[in-house]
């Protein structure tokens, strides 16, 4: 397994990154440490994903001297699946980042587990 | 050219998109009456496609622009689709109509509209999800549908609703993770995002033996993904919060529509992109169809304890996510066909639980414990026969769409082998007497004769209509079944 | 019973019952009968002003000794032994977690083709024809820009309104409403007066500096919306780049110098959105429509590498860089003082 491991570098580096981004989403207690990891996930499947487009000794797909050739670009799409993710990530950060600072000004802790324990004890 | 009404889940979508924008510049009253017209529309229209296409008698696939999939987008319709568009249309039509002085009360007035914009995009992704026929396609409106789901959850601000909106948003951002990935995961190994093709491609690779542990890990992520998304049992802690404190009418959504977008997209999954047979080799589907009965079990054994109503009737969400993926687990039509008419049964029934529950709380001083709700089925009649109704639909009694829906499972299970046939029975009968226990105690409680003290309960039009409508569609669904299963599995057939 | 004390709404009970029912921001009452009726900051007198500074200060001391002891009670028992050794616990659990899901993902990228091969399964047919036929049938240089604006535009579609629910679900949260009758809210303004720190002081340096860059960055950003189709480029980043300049002019002038231009309002922000996305919605769906039932389009592709050219692409990717740059600077705003 660790020979085919250093043939796709990216894949694994992106492998490792996701899975620390999806623990720290998962476990940690801190939000803003959550919103970092889940940050860290979401570039995580990027790069591996930009890794899949990747083409030995090509270039950047954008035509220079009317060269159309399939040989001399890399593989467009995975970018554009790359362009789109981006935005989403930026999106749900900011929702993700407003909740937090609303929930701050009610309970004056980032933790969300006192923030729940807290907030049991309202009235529904 | 093509027929005119092959354009129309073109035309839906892109209403519900459009207008979208549109309602972000109009006042209040104006914003609702687009919302309600533009649910009206994609109701009509998808009526008229379950005509024309069971006339056409299989799916078509439709160009998004000038160039053919794979290398452009393309939608695909068939009747499954069709029909699953227009119950969605027509639960969230009734929602909003049962909700409609909730979200007054509830919403601010200058934000109003930012919730019908909310309301209307979250339709254009389950409609987007329904017809797509490109998973990327897929990834993108499921990410819509998150955001818009949470925008329901803290359009009604307080503490608790923030907090479930957090929680709600942490655990579906670990699925839409997961479902990314296994995504990627698919296009390496495979190269297509077009369904079809994938379909063909993965064939090829399982045949050949080619990436044995790669395969079954991308299922397993991608199910995983959409499962944590559905509130699949495990994964259901953010569901009561969410779905107990919001507003009516996002309650009834949130429960109905968006859990079950998931769902048909994790069908879609197995019969169109990896294809049940490779599904059941790699025992993906064992892996829900425990998951699912443990659910149905927790879920009633969790409402029994509940002391507020809303939060009881969340919790019977999570056992009637697990009966749909009990079915989804067994791997056969039949077991297929079971999942999606319960689909469509939980959608009305648990719509009309929410929404009369909030009837019911008003004309008990807002009080949402049992012991204030004591008779209020007297002071608010038609929610409290609305409540009945979806009670006796969810236990399961005849002449409702829980029965049918029991009966399919039921049948589905025989054609399994003796042990699972005995434990699905089991779990059947067991999970009856259960969803008897704490939801006639509730019908009991309602109609307790106390004296009348409550406040006078206004009639609001809106509502009674709305009632009235989900009381008549769940005894339909409990009397004409017939020809809606049927429906469902012509549809499954033209949909792989 | 209780309510018969003089003192009680100062009294530690009643405090302690507010907090547990978690109201506002812990005003105290007496303070607010004493400030009487508020009147609106422009009819407001000096001495107004400092009186209800000073009452701010008071009460600001006063939530964050209520936070303190908050704080206190629960690190103290975070500090027991019992949950030392739980929260040790944990932390090896989750490391466990982690490197399993890494294990178990790792064993499956192990059987993936290698990296950067030409005959891997995803340089098949389909990036073929992007790459052979892009240019053509596009009329865009810049091959993936012509990939997600016309041949898979239904994604791009979807993809920008996810930044617009994304923005209007910001609105939704932090936007500090006024009441019903028209009239700021406590909260407004509190949050108004908390907003007056941030303002810039005679930072003559940075606003000098910012002179110079703001026009730098905005024409930066232009252009790079414009060549979204000749050249690396396109709406998002553009956009990105032009709410950069608008935030950096923000942080140097000021909030209320920039409310004065008509450019930074919420009702100059909706139309923008509402127009940009309209727009798009409408062009893309006439393109669909035609595409499908097999009409031409009549839209022209000009000649590939002039700026006038590829069809749709450059007045769809002005619309992104309009909605993404107005979306950039609301978020800035909206974080930091909950209105425009």
């Amino acid at each position: 397994m660790l020979e085919n491991l250093l043939q796709t570098p990216y894949e694994t580096a992106s492998i490792i990154l996701f899975g620390i981004g999806f623990t720290s989403l998962m476990l940690q207690k801190n939000m803003i440490k959550k919103i970092v990891g889940f940050n860290m996930m979401d570039s995580a499947i990027y790069l591996f994903l930009a890794a899949k487009g990747y083409i030995d000794g090509r270039k950047a797909p954008i035509v220079v001297n009317g060269v159309t050739s399939v040989e001399a670009y890399i593989n467009p799409i995975p970018s554009g699946l790359v362009l789109t993710g981006i935005v989403v990530s930026v999106s749900v950060t900011s929702l993700m980042l407003a909740l937090t600072v609303r929930l701050y000004r009610r309970y004056h802790t980032l933790d969300i587990d006192e923030i729940t324990a807290l907030a049991r004890k309202e009235e529904p | 050219m093509e027929s005119v009404w092959q354009n129309i889940p073109f035309f839906c979508i892109l209403l519900c998109i459009a207008s979208a924008s549109f309602t972000s510049v109009l006042p209040k009253r104006a914003a609702r009456a687009v919302c309600l017209l533009v649910v009206l529309a994609v109701i009509a229209m998808s009526a008229l496609l379950i005509g024309r296409v069971s006339a056409y008698g299989g799916s078509y696939t439709y160009m998004m622009g000038h160039f053919p999939a794979p290398w452009g987008n393309e939608i695909r319709a068939g009747l499954l689709e069709a029909v699953v568009a227009l119950a969605f249309g027509v639960i969230m039509l009734l929602a909003i109509l049962g909700g409609l002085d909730r979200i007054d009360e509830h919403v601010f007035d200058d934000k109003q509209n930012l919730y019908f914009i909310m309301l209307e995009l979250l339709l254009a992704a389950l409609l987007a999800q329904v017809y797509t026929n490109d998973l990327f396609t897929g990834y993108v409106f499921v990410e819509i549908m998150t955001l818009t789901a949470c925008s329901l959850i803290i359009a009604r601000s307080k503490g608790r609703t923030l907090v479930a909106a957090t929680r709600y948003m942490i655990m579906n951002l670990m699925g839409s993770g997961l479902f990314l990935l296994g995504l990627s995961f698919l296009y390496g190994m495979t190269g297509h995002l077009l369904m079809s093709h994938i379909h063909e491609k993965v064939a090829a690779l399982a045949a050949d033996g080619a990436y044995p542990r790669a395969l079954t890990v991308t299922v397993a992520l991608m199910s995983l993904g959409l499962a944590i998304k559905s509130a699949l049992f495990p994964f259901h802690t953010w569901l009561p919060d969410a779905y107990g404190y919001s507003t009516p009418t996002s309650s009834a959504v949130l429960s109905s529509l968006v859990s079950k977008g998931y769902i048909i997209l994790l069908i879609k999954l197995f019969y169109r992109v990896i294809g049940l047979e490779i599904v059941r080799q790699t025992r993906i589907n064992n892996v829900l169809f425990v998951f699912g009965l443990v659910g149905i079990i927790m879920g009633s054994l969790s409402a029994i304890r509940e002391k507020d109503i809303r939060r009881m009737v969340s919790f019977s969400s999570v056992a009637q996510i697990g009966y749909i993926y009990m079915g989804i687990g067994m791997g056969t039509e039949a077991g297929m066909v079971a999942a999606v008419f319960h689909i469509f049964v939980h959608g009305m029934a648990k719509s009309m639980l929410f929404l009369s529950t909030s009837g019911l709380v008003q004309v008990s001083g807002e009080s949402k414990l049992f012991r204030d709700l004591r008779g209020s089925g007297y002071r608010n009649p038609i929610a409290g026969v609305a409540f009945s109704v979806g009670s006796f639909s969810m236990v399961g009694i005849p002449f409702l769409g829980g029965f049918i829906s029991k009966v399919y499972f039921a049948k589905a299970a025989m054609l399994m082998n003796p042990t699972e046939t005995l434990i699905v029975l089991l779990v059947l009968a067991a999970s009856t007497i259960l969803n008897t226990i704490y939801f006639l105690k509730t019908v009991i409680t309602l109609y307790r004769p106390v004296p009348a003290d409550g406040p006078a309960d206004a009639r609001r039009p809106a509502f009674v209509v709305s009632m009235l409508c989900l009381i008549a569609v769940n005894f339909a669904l409990g009397t004409f079944s017939q020809p809606i299963i049927e429906a469902i599995r012509a549809g499954l057939r033209m949909f792989a | 019973m209780a309510k018969l004390k003089s003192n009680y709404e100062t009294s530690a009970w009643a405090r302690f019952l507010r907090w547990m029912k978690g109201g506002g921001s812990g005003l105290d009452r007496s303070m607010i009968r004493s400030l009487g009726e508020e009147a609106l900051p422009s009819q407001r007198s000096e001495s107004e002003h400092l009186a209800i500074e000073r009452a701010r200060e008071e009460r600001e001391k006063q939530d964050l000794e209520r936070e303190r002891l908050i704080q206190e009670r629960l690190h103290a028992w975070s500090r027991s032994r019992g949950s030392r050794l739980v929260n040790a616990l944990y932390r090896l659990s989750a490391i466990v977690v982690c490197i399993a899901i890494i294990y178990v993902l790792l064993s499956s990228v192990s059987e993936l083709p290698p990296f950067g091969r030409a005959e891997n399964p995803v340089n098949n047919e389909v990036s073929a024809r992007y790459i052979e036929d892009g240019l053509a049938e596009t009329g865009s240089v810049n091959i993936v820009g012509g990939m997600i604006l016309d041949y898979r535009a239904f994604d791009t579609l979807g993809e920008s309104h996810v930044l617009f629910v994304a923005a209007c679900a910001v609105v939704l949260l932090l936007r500090i409403n006024l009441d019903k009758d028209g009239r700021p809210t406590r909260e407004k303004l509190d949050a108004e007066a908390d907003d007056r720190k941030y303002e810039p002081h005679n930072d003559v340096i940075l606003q000098k500096i910012s002179n110079l860059i703001v026009p730098c960055l905005l024409l930066f950003g232009i252009y790079v919306v414009l060549n979204g189709h000749l050249s690396a480029g396109g709406g998002f980043s553009g956009g990105a780049i032009m709410g950069a300049a608008l935030i950096l002019y923000v942080n140097a002038h000021g909030l209320t110098k920039a409310g004065q231009h008509r450019l930074f309002s919420y009702r100059v922000y909706k139309a923008l959105t509402f127009c940009a996305l309209a727009f798009y919605a409408l062009a893309k769906s006439y393109s669909f429509f035609m595409g499908a039932n097999h009409l031409d389009s009549h839209i022209p592709l000009g000649t590939p590498g002039r700026i006038l050219s590829a069809g749709l692409i450059l007045p769809l990717n002005i619309a992104v860089g309009i909605v993404v740059a107005w979306t950039m600077y609301s978020f800035y705003t909206l974080f930091r003082k909950g209105d425009f």
